[in-house]
């Protein structure tokens, strides 16, 4: 068994309660995932991996562009000093060389700004667009059980917030940290070459400045990573209101909610303000430091220039240049304070993508043996399986089931009798905690994703429709499918009036989550979705639960058709769907506890029996 | 994946300044504090201008003159300087931290409450991502740029002014020439801020964009899983961040250029004032101590004007971001409630719910769409049930939706105990009438608060009483009973189990008018013939709309009501309606359609 402990589905479906709380002190929900030692440094590695020509040629671009810059004054200085006295004695050799030099200085510093910022914004948006794909792919592979803990808000704080601070450090931070480095180097040369000891002594000040970028350093890291947190809270509240709009306003739930937004958008404003104020602290203390240590150099000097020790030049020099020593130390703590940030984030998202799977692909895949074109249908067994969530509640004890390829077997019993997880363990949504599910003989643990599908398909009662066409949404079941095959699939099922009804037939835009379509007209198209995934083996769960009658009896002669000679497992509480069942399951606290054809049952004194009648007095 | 089209209502694009110029109401009331920051800044950039100065005259007076006193009073001078200098950077910081942060959370607030309270015709045609991303991505570009981009702005336009001031000052035909390519940057700059605004406003709505495929992705995630993947998602998601990206790189292209210019134009003035400057000193009509102080006035602009490019960029992100914003806080409120409650119509205690001449159609619906509902007439007596069937897609449950006021409709009226619903409060409205949705949704908090939604009043045995109509009573065996955590946060509870807290819901309060759309659907036979029997002595006391797709629960009315193609095509109890319609027997029975299903009499 390699189904890891931590990701065990939880409670998830019709079982009325006997697990203990899933919940409390989950590292999912409560948006703390743990992450590896050093994942997040890890990660910006690999995604800047495949940079790394174009992250050293921003080195050297940048290393230039400074350069550049900085020989500004110092071809200023040669100017006065050798260029006048040329001039004077009408040598304009020097004053052009310099001219010339001065011009081609600015030319390339303009030059080099904009290759560089070309090439790094090029490097950052390469990994950006690379991280947002790993988080995309990453969280489809992570299991159901899985985002229904997450939630879809802290997915996309992950996706969009997250993002955003790498995008800004990889924006700005790479141009600030080299900059700081480059004026840091060239300017502490400058100033040994003129004056050692003035130089040492203005890098020693650099000493309790190291101490503070420590301490700004770990404090900003701290509040970021709350910053992160409270963010995702916020989203995930935003979310939930705008996608249930309907009861939120039906039920008044806009004052109480209000005041819940409230809290969550000023936890967040605190993060925000701490991180605010601890930069004004750096900065505030830094300089001051700066500027005690200029005071201090410059009294010193001029005990110096007294005593003959230092040439006043050297000294006014040395003063101006000492100023620019200290001017990067304010970019610094911009840099470190979107370096924390990003940091921050890129824990979380490296927290995400350490996740894995608890339902992963197999390492090397089994094909499913060939078929013959006569028998649509697979075979399905159930091999000393059971199931129970991670926290222990056992849901279906240990059984044996052999579905016969073609046969169509309807599942029925009463909420929590185990009905949805069994079609979840056949659909892989889930692994058994022991045994194996085989389908054709090989274990669905072994198949690899796209044989997984075209063997077996789900349909649920929530039919999701994504933002697109109905067309598209119809296609998900199959992405190559033409548009007769599309159209042929939904005249099958009885959807093809309705669509065509619409203002743009099959290129009507669903909008959002379909606000217009009916339950009945969703579930009619994730129907057409299935008839057109065309699998070996389809399990429908609740499919028809909001179908009108006659919708519900479309359906069932579409499957007539349809499920001829195919595996069928159907789940359905309205017992019409057992008309055209070969085969009925009936399941009770998690056992099957009669099985047989449907007529057999009836006619029996068991709980189907019971159940039928009841079902047939409901149906006056 | 489409939708943006839309959003960009008659492409006007508004100039940065003016789109910047609608935050000031949310800036307004930290006014105070925000100027003293701008003013704080622009003294501790005079400082920093000062002190350079300083520092020479100390170099060139008491050093120069070897005059220990002068040097220490100037060491004293230079640290009071220095000093003050540090301490105004953080002044500067720490007033705007508070005030700052609080207008992006207030912003964030009033869009949040924006959103509740703008009706579900406005949340039906914009996709939640592109909403989600106005109130994050949006307004942190705001707060960079309220926290530092206009005070930059600011400071760093006057410093440049001054500076050229001084320049101009100390020699005015150098100053001159350092003027020169004033022209050529302003002219780039305007030209730059039309394609780059343009630009970040694009890439700002793919944000928007790609937040929903990725919302989309985990609230689809079953049907991903039953279908193996999603193709077409993953392709809009890669065509998306694809399509980002370039935008992007479209922004860095212009920045690029922008930047290289905005270094490049100076320097060379620079230089050639250098040379012009050398001749002048070799002609001795300027002192070579006149020409090194100029020089350094103008590299001590450098960074002013060089920072002039990317507060461009802040400022244009902040402007996208805030017509973006701005478009959903402009988008119309629902008609705001009346004053006071219409008196000219005495309420008729008895009267029911009563539907005259209702017609709906969407608001944005093409006009010669015909309307989804037209000429309703329908009257449900007080203490009457009526069931209302109709075929999937006929306009049932948006037939609903008037009642709660989720949708207005267009025209005719809807009146409860004889008051119109649109001159009552939206607030007791709601309060009155009590629905069950088609789509159970449960919010993040524990399962007891999610039933006591539906009323004002919590108490315990009400809510006890709720869950036993629904048959709820597996709320007890959960982990905390009913203060176990669901929803989106919590534990997940199959489709059957929400839908009986919402019916719990809906009844929880002994509405005077309820509304359950398809309430039993979800759940198995045994489990909808309990819910039965208890609804049935709720529906006894109560006002009642019930849509129902099967016989079972029909028979829970007295009455049914027939919808057919936007019309109330019949009303009658379930026996006349069998009897004398072929469309409703139809809809019950199915046996139209279905002959071989004849032999089954009772179906």
């Amino acid at each position: 068994m390699t189904t890891s402990v931590s990701d065990q589905p939880s409670a998830t479906e019709d079982h009325t309660g006997q697990t203990p709380d899933p919940r409390t002190a989950d590292a999912v929900s409560q948006d703390v995932l743990h992450v590896p030692k050093g994942a997040s440094l890890a990660l910006l590695r690999s995604l800047l991996a495949p940079a790394r020509g174009r992250v050293r040629l921003t080195v050297l671009v940048l290393l230039l562009q400074q350069a550049a810059v900085q020989a500004g004054p110092l071809l200023v200085a040669y100017a006065i000093d050798r260029g006048v006295p040329a001039v004077r004695r009408h040598d304009y050799g020097p004053l052009i060389a310099v001219g010339t030099a001065y011009l081609g200085c600015a030319l390339a510093s303009g030059l080099l700004m904009h290759a560089y910022i070309q090439i790094s914004a090029r490097v950052g948006q390469n990994a950006l667009l690379d991280l947002r794909g790993r988080i995309f792919r990453h969280a489809q592979t992570l299991s159901v059980d899985f985002h229904e803990r997450y939630t879809s808000g802290r997915l996309i704080s992950r996706a969009t917030t997250d993002i955003e601070s790498l995008r800004e450090l990889l924006n700005d931070g790479l141009q600030e940290l080299m900059g700081i480095a480059v004026s840091l180097f060239l300017v502490s040369v400058t100033l040994i070459w003129l004056d050692w000891e003035t130089g040492v002594v203005a890098l020693l000040s650099f000493t309790p400045l190291w101490l503070l970028v420590r301490w700004y350093g770990r404090r900003s890291l701290v509040i970021h990573r709350n910053k992160s947190t409270a963010i995702a809270a916020v989203i995930v509240k935003f979310t939930e209101t705008i996608n249930g709009i309907r009861p939120v306003q039906a039920f008044r739930r806009e004052r109480v909610n209000d005041a819940h937004f409230d809290r969550l958008n000023s936890r967040h404003r605190e993060t925000n303000r701490a991180a605010m104020t601890a930069m004004a602290w750096y900065v505030m203390t830094s300089r001051l430091v700066c500027n005690v240590s200029l005071a201090g150099i410059v009294v010193w000097g001029a005990y110096r220039v007294a005593d003959g020790g230092l040439a006043l030049g050297v000294l006014a020099a040395a003063v101006l240049y000492l100023r620019r020593l200290y001017d990067p130390v304010d970019q610094l703590g911009m840099f470190l304070n979107s370096y924390q940030s990003a940091a921050a984030s890129l824990e979380k998202i490296a927290g995400l993508l350490a996740q894995r799977p608890s339902v992963p692909e197999p390492a090397a895949p089994r094909p499913l043996p060939n078929r013959p074109a006569a028998r649509p249908g697979r075979e399905v067994s159930f091999r000393g399986v059971s199931f129970a969530y991670r926290t222990g509640g056992e849901v279906l004890p240990r059984f044996d089931l052999t579905l016969p390829a073609g046969q169509t077997v309807a599942v029925v019993g009463s909420t929590g009798a185990g009905k949805s997880t069994l079609a979840k363990l056949l659909a892989r949504f889930y692994d058994p905690t022991e045994g194996e599910v085989l389908l054709d003989g090989v274990p669905l643990r072994e198949l690899s994703g796209p044989d997984l599908r075209r063997g077996v398909v789900m349909v649920t009662q929530e039919a999701f429709l994504f933002s697109g066409t109905i067309a598209e949404n119809i296609a998900i079941g199959r992405p190559d499918a033409t548009r007769a095959d599309i159209e042929r699939a939904a005249k099958a099922i009885g959807a093809h009036d309705f669509i065509t009804a619409m203002p743009e037939g099959y290129d009507t835009d669903v909008r959002k989550r379909g606000g217009r379509i009916s339950a009945g007209q969703r579930q009619l198209v994730s129907f057409a979705r299935a008839l057109l995934a065309d699998p070996a083996v389809l399990i429908l769960d609740e499919a028809t639960s909001s179908l009108d009658i006659p919708g519900e009896q479309a359906v069932q002669r579409a499957m007539h058709t349809v499920l001829r000679g195919r595996t069928a497992v159907i789940i359905a509480h309205r017992l019409s769907t057992v008309e055209i069942a070969d085969r009925v399951l009936v399941m009770s606290h998690g056992r099957i506890v009669e099985d047989g054809p449907p007529a057999e049952l009836i006619a029996g004194t068991g709980r189907f029996s019971e159940l039928h009648r009841a079902w047939r007095e409901s149906v006056v | 994946m489409t939708g943006t089209e839309e959003e960009k209502p008659a492409a006007q694009r508004r100039s940065t300044v003016r789109s910047l110029l609608r935050l000031w109401p949310y800036v307004r009331p930290v006014r105070g504090r925000f100027l003293g920051a701008v003013a704080v800044a622009t003294t501790a950039s005079a400082m920093s201008l000062v002190i350079p100065l300083a520092l020479k005259w100390i170099v060139d007076g008491p050093i120069a003159d070897k005059d220990p006193s002068g040097v220490w009073l100037g060491g004293l001078a230079l640290l009071v300087l220095g000093v003050l200098e540090a301490g105004l950077f953080g002044v500067r910081r720490m007033m705007v931290a508070g005030p700052l942060t609080g207008v992006e959370a207030r912003m964030r607030a009033a869009l949040y409450r924006r959103l509740q309270r703008l009706p579900v015709s406005f949340h039906d045609q914009w996709p939640s991502g592109q909403l989600l991303s106005r109130g994050t991505t949006d307004l942190m570009l705001l707060r960079i740029f309220l926290a530092f981009g206009v005070t930059f702005l600011v400071v760093n336009g006057l410093t440049i002014a001054l500076g050229f001031v001084i320049l101009l000052l100390q020699q005015w035909t150098l100053g001159l020439v350092l003027l020169a390519p004033v022209v050529p940057l302003v002219i780039l700059c305007r030209y730059f801020e039309v394609s780059y605004s343009r630009a970040a406003r694009t890439a700002q709505d793919q944000v928007g964009d790609l937040t929903t495929v990725v919302e989309e992705s985990v609230l689809g995630i079953r049907v991903i899983k039953g279908f193996g993947q999603h193709r077409g998602q993953e392709r809009a998601f890669a065509e998306l961040s694809a399509r980002l990206r370039g935008t992007e790189m479209h922004k860095a292209r212009l920045l690029g250029v922008l930047w290289g210019l905005i270094m490049a134009l100076p320097e060379v003035a620079i230089g050639a004032a250098l040379m012009l400057g050398m001749v002048q000193v070799a002609d001795d009509h300027l002192t070579a101590g006149a020409l090194v102080a100029f020089l350094s006035t103008a590299l001590a602009l450098r960074w002013p004007v060089e920072s002039i490019g990317f507060l461009l960029a802040i400022a244009n992100d902040a402007a996208a971001a805030t017509d973006r914003y701005m478009q959903v806080m402009d988008a119309p409120l629902p008609s705001p409630d009346p004053a006071a409650p219409a008196t000219a119509e005495p309420p008729l205690p008895g009267d029911g719910l009563r539907m005259t001449g209702v017609e709906f159609r969407y608001p944005d619906a093409p006009p010669e769409a015909p309307p989804v509902l037209r000429g309703i007439d329908l009257h449900i007596r007080t203490g009457e049930t009526m069931a209302l069937v109709g075929a999937t897609g006929s306009g049932k449950t948006t037939l609903t939706a008037l009642i709660p006021r989720l949708h207005e409709a267009t025209a005719g009226r809807i009146t409860l105990d004889g008051q119109d619903i649109a001159a009552l409060p939206r607030e007791r409205l709601r309060r009155l009438v009590s629905v069950a949705f088609e789509e159970p949704t449960l919010f993040s908090a524990s399962a007891g608060e999610n039933v006591l939604m539906g009323t004002d009043e919590a108490r315990e045995e009400e809510l006890l009483r709720a869950l036993a109509v629904a048959q709820a009573d597996f709320v007890h065996d959960l982990p905390e009973g009913h203060r176990t955590q669901v929803g989106e946060q919590g534990l997940s509870l199959s489709g059957g189990q929400r839908q009986r807290l919402a019916l719990a819901r809906a009844v929880v309060g002994r509405p005077r008018f309820l509304v359950l759309d398809d309430p039993l659907s979800a759940l198995d036979v045994h489990t909808e013939a309990l819910v039965e029997r208890a609804l049935r002595e709720v529906l006894a006391t109560t006002t009642a709309l019930v849509v129902a797709h099967r016989p079972s629960t029909v028979l829970l009315a007295d009455r049914v009501a027939l919808l057919s193609r936007g019309r109330i095509a019949a009303v009658g109890t379930h026996q006349e309606l069998l009897h004398s319609n072929r469309e409703y027997a139809r809809l019950m029975s199915g046996q139209e359609h279905h002959p071989q299903a004849e032999g089954d009499a009772r179906r």
